[in-house]
């Protein structure tokens, strides 16, 4: 553990936080759409931090895997927003 | 040497995805909000990879650094990929542009793409509120 790393998890944590700000208030629901992609791909510049701090290099995995499931979620709200069904 | 450099572009990468929230907070509607956010953090979250990556190569072992590398490929193509098909949505469900907008090239062709599709309407999901 050093300070970087520290830091650096700690401004992610600010940019989640103003993610989290975003989905509770934005008056519409592409707006907390947008946000929670953007929060997908914050998570995985949180397991790039974990993997430099703890030198394990799983949380890369996950990052890859999170970044797979966001991409489909996303395109799944999209689908739904734009008012047509998922099998067309 | 190189590894300062790798910590930079970590540095870097957090910055911009700081800007990227902060835009995403600031800016007065969805489609800014989403371009803001989105150009910004995609940048970001790929400088912080590469950066793993760099480490990973330098001082973590290479599993890391191939692991990261890919992951940045995708985060670059996926990413904008679904900016982009909320952004649609959001226009093809009637999401108003902010007041303030000076030209919406997207107008004529969004009709006809609702008038295609709206036989098969499956619910409205209309915006709450301007």
């Amino acid at each position: 553990m050093t300070p970087f790393e520290v830091v650096a998890f700690n401004v992610l944590l600010v940019c989640s936080l103003l993610c989290l700000g975003r989905i509770g208030k934005g008056p519409t629901a592409p707006d907390r759409t947008v946000a929670i992609d953007i929060l997908g791909t914050l998570v995985v510049g949180f397991c790039c931090i974990l993997a430099l701090w703890t030198g394990q290099d799983y949380y890369m995995n996950i990052a890859i895997a999170w970044a797979l499931i966001s991409f489909v979620g996303t395109l799944a709200l999209a689908k739904y927003l734009e008012g047509r069904p998922y099998d067309a | 040497m190189l590894e300062t450099v790798f910590y930079w572009c970590v540095g870097v990468g957090l910055a911009f995805d700081l800007f990227g929230c902060i835009g995403l907070v600031r800016l007065p509607d969805i489609y800014n909000r989403a371009q803001a956010a989105t150009k910004c953090v995609t940048l970001g979250t790929c400088l912080i990879l590469v950066g793993t990556a760099g480490l990973g190569f330098t001082r973590l072992g290479t599993p890391m650094g191939i692991k990261a590398l890919i992951c940045a490929a995708f985060v670059l193509l996926t990413s904008p990929v679904g900016a982009h098909a909320i952004c649609r949505g959001a226009y093809i469900s009637g999401v108003p542009l902010w007041e303030g907008s000076v030209e919406d090239a997207f107008a004529d062709r969004a009709e006809t793409i609702r008038k295609q599709q709206e036989p098969q309407r499956e619910g409205p999901v209309q915006s709450e509120k301007a």
